[in-house]
């Protein structure tokens, strides 16, 4: 069964084409890797998953719905979260707050449960509160609960964006760049986080350019080059597949 | 004479407080100066004497005064709200995405329609607020309290206290935080930023409804004009603190009162409106980004 689907999506910003009637299908359950050089167009998908920019053509769909004109917070709420490049936590809160305002878009109690304190905002309150540790044990920051984000170590950083991606409860969950700028250690500890998030029933997908952990763990890798979809398989199909080596190497004369 | 002039100008800071936390809320939420905010403070003023005048005519005011006064309250509260709110969704809401020139000018234009739609329907002259208070009041060491002073420093308090529990301790609250961090990530971990901007504007408008009825209680007086120069002084007060920063405001407001209330008292009261530039020039000077701002980078 396929989660999403991506029918020929085209991006053009003014002249520039970052992103070229892309198509690929991505199976529930499953861990996908979008690679190629910079200036691919990976993030650009990305932003085009989750509402933030709008493709010039084509259409996404997304368990049985088309999302390719809705807006962000609705998009999160059928099920699809991202986290970042350059880390964009909430800095100026703490970490379990970071998690519980993504928690929110799945609660109930509104304005009016949060001015009278009703019985029900209290155990919802609570039993946000209680969830937010669960995640945070889940990417084994427990115990920095309080700690503004913004303060926190790098690698707790880009830990603490998946755990509040996951909050909001997705289905689909895109990472770009998990391991950007992570030592080895750190590295293998993301790879058992992400397997972890598909053992959760989450479907993931990531770009990366860590190829070690890119063969290590997709079961789909899709590759761009200048916006086009130059390759698409399983890791061993795509380290034989000349185009790909073309488009990272250069071409042999 | 001291302690006098202390009294006084917590009176006053605890207004231009309550009018700089529109400002400031809208200021993080959308990076925009509502100059038209001045405006709903001045709204909140009017709307007091057009509703306590419905309540005396209708007798509620002799069968139960605080129940009048609430009800004014509430009142004024909501049209001013409803106010902002509207202005929001015309004014500002379809200039979005445009440079953040438009809005600006676009809020200057609601400035000036609403001082002339009051002007046109209330008269250019000024109104008379009903004497409700006595003007008698506690005495501490020497300084007199009037029981308008003590009710509004209390409700100035009050309010800001409830303010920030709201911003930390509710949903919305961190909604309102998060959407002022960034409000493209915002909208990805699904708050509905839209709702979240309406809110900051009906509560921005409805602490400025409260503080332009209060101070037309205070002074007796109302006039179409009066909102420009609390706006512009509740601006320098939210700069002050470091434009943005809810506690900045708070902050900037009672200590720009209490700036204004002792320089006039112990150097000269004909410069009264003046004090307020001066510091604003000299936190400018020495800390660009107010004193609870933190200097930012440009956002890439």
């Amino acid at each position: 069964m396929y989660l999403l689907e991506i029918r020929d999506i085209t991006k053009r910003f003014g002249g520039i084409r970052a992103v070229e009637e892309v198509r690929f299908r991505v199976k529930d359950g499953s861990i996908t890797s979008i690679i190629g050089p910079n200036g691919a167009g990976k993030t650009t998908i990305f932003n085009c998953l989750t509402g933030i920019t709008r493709p010039t053509k084509g259409a996404i769909g997304f368990l049985d719905a088309e999302i390719t004109r809705l807006k962000p917070d609705k998009i999160v709420k059928l099920g699809i979260s991202r986290t970042f490049q350059n880390i964009r936590l909430f800095k100026e809160m703490s970490a379990i707050e970071n998690v519980m305002v993504s928690q929110h878009c799945r609660t109930h109690s509104g304005f009016l449960g949060a001015i009278t304190r009703s019985r029900f905002f209290k155990n919802e309150e609570k039993s946000i509160r209680e969830k937010a540790l669960e995640y945070l044990e889940l990417i084994g920051l427990e115990s920095s609960g309080d700690m503004l984000a913004g303060n926190l170590p790098y690698g707790s950083q880009k830990r603490l964006e998946i755990a509040r991606a996951i909050a909001t409860e997705p289905r689909l969950i895109l990472l770009d760049e998990p391991t950007a700028g992570m030592n080895p250690q750190e590295t293998s500890e993301m790879m058992e986080l992400i397997k972890k998030l598909k053992e959760l029933g989450r479907t993931v997908i990531l770009i990366e350019h860590d190829m070690k952990v890119v063969m290590g763990i997709s079961e789909n890798i899709i590759v761009l080059d200048h916006g086009v979809k130059i390759a698409e398989g399983n890791p061993e199909e795509i380290r034989k597949n000349s185009l790909v080596i073309e488009a990272y190497l250069g071409k042999e004369h | 004479m001291l302690a006098q002039q202390l009294i006084n100008g917590l009176t006053v800071g605890g207004v231009y407080a309550l009018i700089a936390l529109g400002y400031t809320m809208v200021y993080g939420i959308l990076e925009l100066i509502n100059f038209a905010h001045g405006e709903i403070y001045m709204l909140g003023a009017y709307l007091g004497i057009i509703f306590l005048a419905f309540f005396t005519a209708i007798g509620l005011t002799s069968y139960s005064l605080p129940l009048a006064l609430i009800l004014t309250f509430i009142f004024s509260v909501f049209f001013c709200s409803s106010y902002g709110l509207t202005i929001e969704k015309l004014a500002y809401k379809p200039l979005r995405k445009a440079p953040r020139l438009s809005p600006l000018i676009s809020a200057i234009g609601v400035s000036i329609f609403l001082q002339n739609y009051v002007m046109l329907t209330q008269g250019a002259t000024d109104k008379v607020f009903p004497h409700l208070f006595e003007s008698a009041g506690i005495e501490i060491k020497g300084a007199i309290i009037t029981y308008m002073q003590f009710f509004i420093i209390a409700v100035s308090a009050v309010l800001m206290l409830l303010l920030q529990l709201f911003i930390t301790r509710t949903r919305m609250g961190k909604a309102m935080r998060a959407v002022a961090q960034d409000r493209v990530m915002a909208s990805l971990v699904g708050i509905n930023v839209d709702t979240v901007i309406s809110v900051t504007f009906i509560i921005g408008s409805g602490l400025a409804a409260v503080a332009g009825l209060m101070v037309a209680m205070y002074y007796g007086l109302v006039n179409y004009s009066i909102g420009y120069i609390a706006g512009i002084k509740a601006f320098t007060a939210a700069v002050l603190g470091g434009i943005g920063s809810i506690p900045g405001a708070m902050f900037g407001g009672i200590f720009l009162g209490l700036f204004e209330s002792l320089s006039s008292g112990y150097i000269s009261s004909e410069y009264k409106d003046a004090y307020a530039f001066v510091i604003l020039i000299i936190i400018l000077l020495i800390k660009p980004a107010g004193l609870f701002g933190k200097a930012n980078e440009e956002k890439v």
